[in-house]
């Protein structure tokens, strides 16, 4: 710690390299298989280079609908990505007045963290099926003739995704307001705003860029969710549980140049989510902050 | 970005005035409504749901329904044979010693690499934008899918992989290690490839909070580099190490995908009973698995509990 680098500095600067190396290294070898040529195989050497893999998996046929897949987890994404946001920063504010149950809310929050996500999927799939025993039981026939299962993309699925994301997103929100300077709140308020005046056009402002980061949380949980998914999904399954259903039939590249597609997407998110984040700081940096701008 | 131990729920927030604060309280929506939405979510998703576990759990069942009749023959079944079979180990108990012996070593390594990343970014690293950049570079991967990440294992741990054929080639074996992928080694190694973030995010966190002038102090009483490792940033990374061990335990325990896709579907592990009893759609067996399952994960979090009182850090 004191002036000039010591032993330990190099030592630990070479650890964390080979940890880097550890996280990303796999990755870049599949990233690198999936343009393996039409006669290549799962492992090294590369036969030439080409799109083969990823032409085959997206013309369909040979394995899954990974279309229908891949349409349905992004449309969960989004609808979770939306919902997560609107959640957790509506849950925030209300965590930072005292309410009657918030160690409560936030006691169960925490544990749907930390119960196993099957025992969850589990609960959810059986309350569906009761649900749906119920109804075939004691509702008019019109609605048991016509519904089959209750159980969905979203309905139990959606349910199951939420209980993964908003406890992130609130923790996150509880991070934003830790840094928040209620003073502002303050001026809006002697100047004479409305507090929804406050929210929209104080609150809000300040914190977008972090607001954003959940938005990112929310997509990309969802997005790669399995365990919850498990049990609940229904009829459907979801790209991710294609995709481990598929790791013990498919023996071609196929699978890479579908990991690599995912990840894509994956990346995309994040780059897109960071490059609103700088654009709203510079804007932030150059004009001041929007607060107040009605 | 920095999760769970940064959470801060029961205070109102530290800047500001306490009229600022009265004002944010007396104004607008009341709170109870505000969070209504966010709560009916988790009552109908994990509240309910997890009731039902339990009461299903104790239910009858037959070759294509369950039968709401109480009995307890789930538990009796799960447990067959585990009092006449002493010493030997019954198959549920073999599995859950299996599972913990995976729990205990994938704790160790997370623990040991995500403390030492950790402390390198949080005292070695100067500049808070590189601090910030090589904290993005390590939790990046987090936002990309799992089965990915594992599958990626393949090409390198395989009969014919990059690591055999270095191996091959340096003449240090003459056939190809088997041992190195679809084993116990390939699922601990994926476990701590998956979940070393889950360490490093909130021992980072705690680490951040130390005041580095308690640092020089003990480098002014002549302390050296371990002792102020071990007596200073050690205890006081603490609720740090304790959110990231519940984290990574809680984990291993209800897993069954990490084990399904690296273990070749071999290693038996608590979660994957309850997926397998799932797969039979044999609900009340399922469900009293889930029970015992979630009793043991909450066992495990209450004994590193009493190491540090979780709330009291939040």
């Amino acid at each position: 710690m004191g002036e000039g680098r010591s032993f330990a500095f190099y030592w630990l600067a070479a650890f964390f390299a080979a940890f880097v190396l550890f996280l990303y290294g796999p990755m870049i070898v599949i990233f690198v298989l999936s343009f393996q040529g039409p006669s290549g195989g799962l492992t090294f050497p590369l036969n030439g280079l080409s799109l083969h893999w990823f032409q085959k998996l997206w013309e369909g046929g040979g394995i899954v609908d990974i279309h229908d897949a891949f349409l349905r987890s992004l449309e969960l994404g989004l609808v979770v990505m939306v919902l997560t946001v609107l959640l957790s920063l509506s849950a925030g504010l209300a965590f930072r007045k005292r309410f009657k149950g918030s160690n409560l809310l936030f006691f169960v929050a925490v544990a749907s963290l930390i119960v196993p996500s099957i025992v969850t999927s589990l609960g959810i799939a059986l309350e569906f099926r009761l649900l749906d025993d119920f109804l075939k039981n004691h509702a008019s026939s019109w609605i048991a003739d016509n519904v089959k299962t209750t159980m969905g993309l979203f309905t139990s699925g959606l349910g199951a995704h939420l209980t993964w994301t908003l406890p992130f997103g609130l923790l996150v929100m509880f991070a934003i307001f830790n840094r928040f300077d209620s003073r502002y709140e303050e001026a809006a308020r002697d100047l004479g705003a409305t507090p929804w005046q406050t929210l929209r056009y104080v609150i809000l402002p300040i914190i977008l860029p972090s607001v954003i980061g959940v938005g990112l949380f929310g997509f990309t949980l969802s997005w790669d969710e399995i365990a919850r998914s498990s049990q609940a999904m229904g009829e459907h399954n979801t790209l991710p549980m294609e995709l481990q259903a598929l790791t013990t039939t498919v023996t071609t590249p196929e699978i890479y140049a579908l990991g690599t597609s995912t990840t894509g997407v994956s990346f995309g998110v994040i780059a897109l989510a960071l490059i609103a984040i700088m654009a709203i700081r510079a804007r932030q940096a150059r004009h001041g902050s929007d607060a107040g701008e009605a | 970005m920095t999760a769970a131990a940064d959470a801060r729920p029961m205070s109102a927030p530290a800047v500001g005035t306490a009229a600022a604060k009265s004002a944010i309280e007396r104004t607008g929506v009341p709170g109870w409504l505000q969070a209504m939405p966010f709560g009916l979510v988790f009552l109908f998703f994990f509240v309910i749901p997890l009731i039902l576990v339990v009461i299903v759990s104790f239910w009858d069942y037959n070759d294509y329904e369950m039968i709401a009749r109480f009995t307890t023959r789930s538990y009796t079944e799960t447990f067959e044979g585990c009092l006449t079979q002493l010493p030997d180990l019954c198959t549920i108990l073999r599995t859950y010693v299996s599972t913990v012996k995976f729990c205990f070593i994938v704790w160790v390594t997370t623990l040991l690499i995500g403390f030492a990343v950790a402390y390198f970014l949080a005292f070695h690293i100067r500049s808070a934008t590189t601090q910030m950049v090589l904290f993005l570079v390590c939790t990046i991967p987090f936002w990309t899918s799992n089965v990915i990440r594992m599958i990626s294992w393949i090409p390198l741990l395989g009969r014919n992989g990059l690591v055999n054929d270095a191996l091959m080639k340096g003449h240090i074996v003459n056939q190809p290690v088997e041992w190195l992928l679809y084993s116990p080694f390939s699922v601990s190694l994926a476990f701590t490839h998956l979940f070393t973030f889950f360490m490093v995010v909130p021992i980072f966190n705690s680490m951040m909070r130390i005041d580095k002038r308690l640092i020089e102090a003990a480098y002014d009483s002549g302390a050296s580099a371990w002792q102020t490792l071990w007596s200073l940033i050690v205890p006081l990374s603490k609720p740090g190490i304790v959110i990231g061990s519940i984290f990574v335990v809680t984990i291993v325990m209800g897993d069954f995908i990490t084990f399904d896709v690296m273990g070749g579907e071999q290693i038996a592990s608590a979660g994957k009973v309850v997926e397998t009893r799932l797969n039979a759609l044999q609900f009340p067996p399922a469900a009293a698995n889930a029970v015992i399952l979630l009793a043991i994960t909450l066992l495990i979090i209450v004994a590193l509990n009493r190491i540090v009182d979780v709330r009291k850090e939040l």
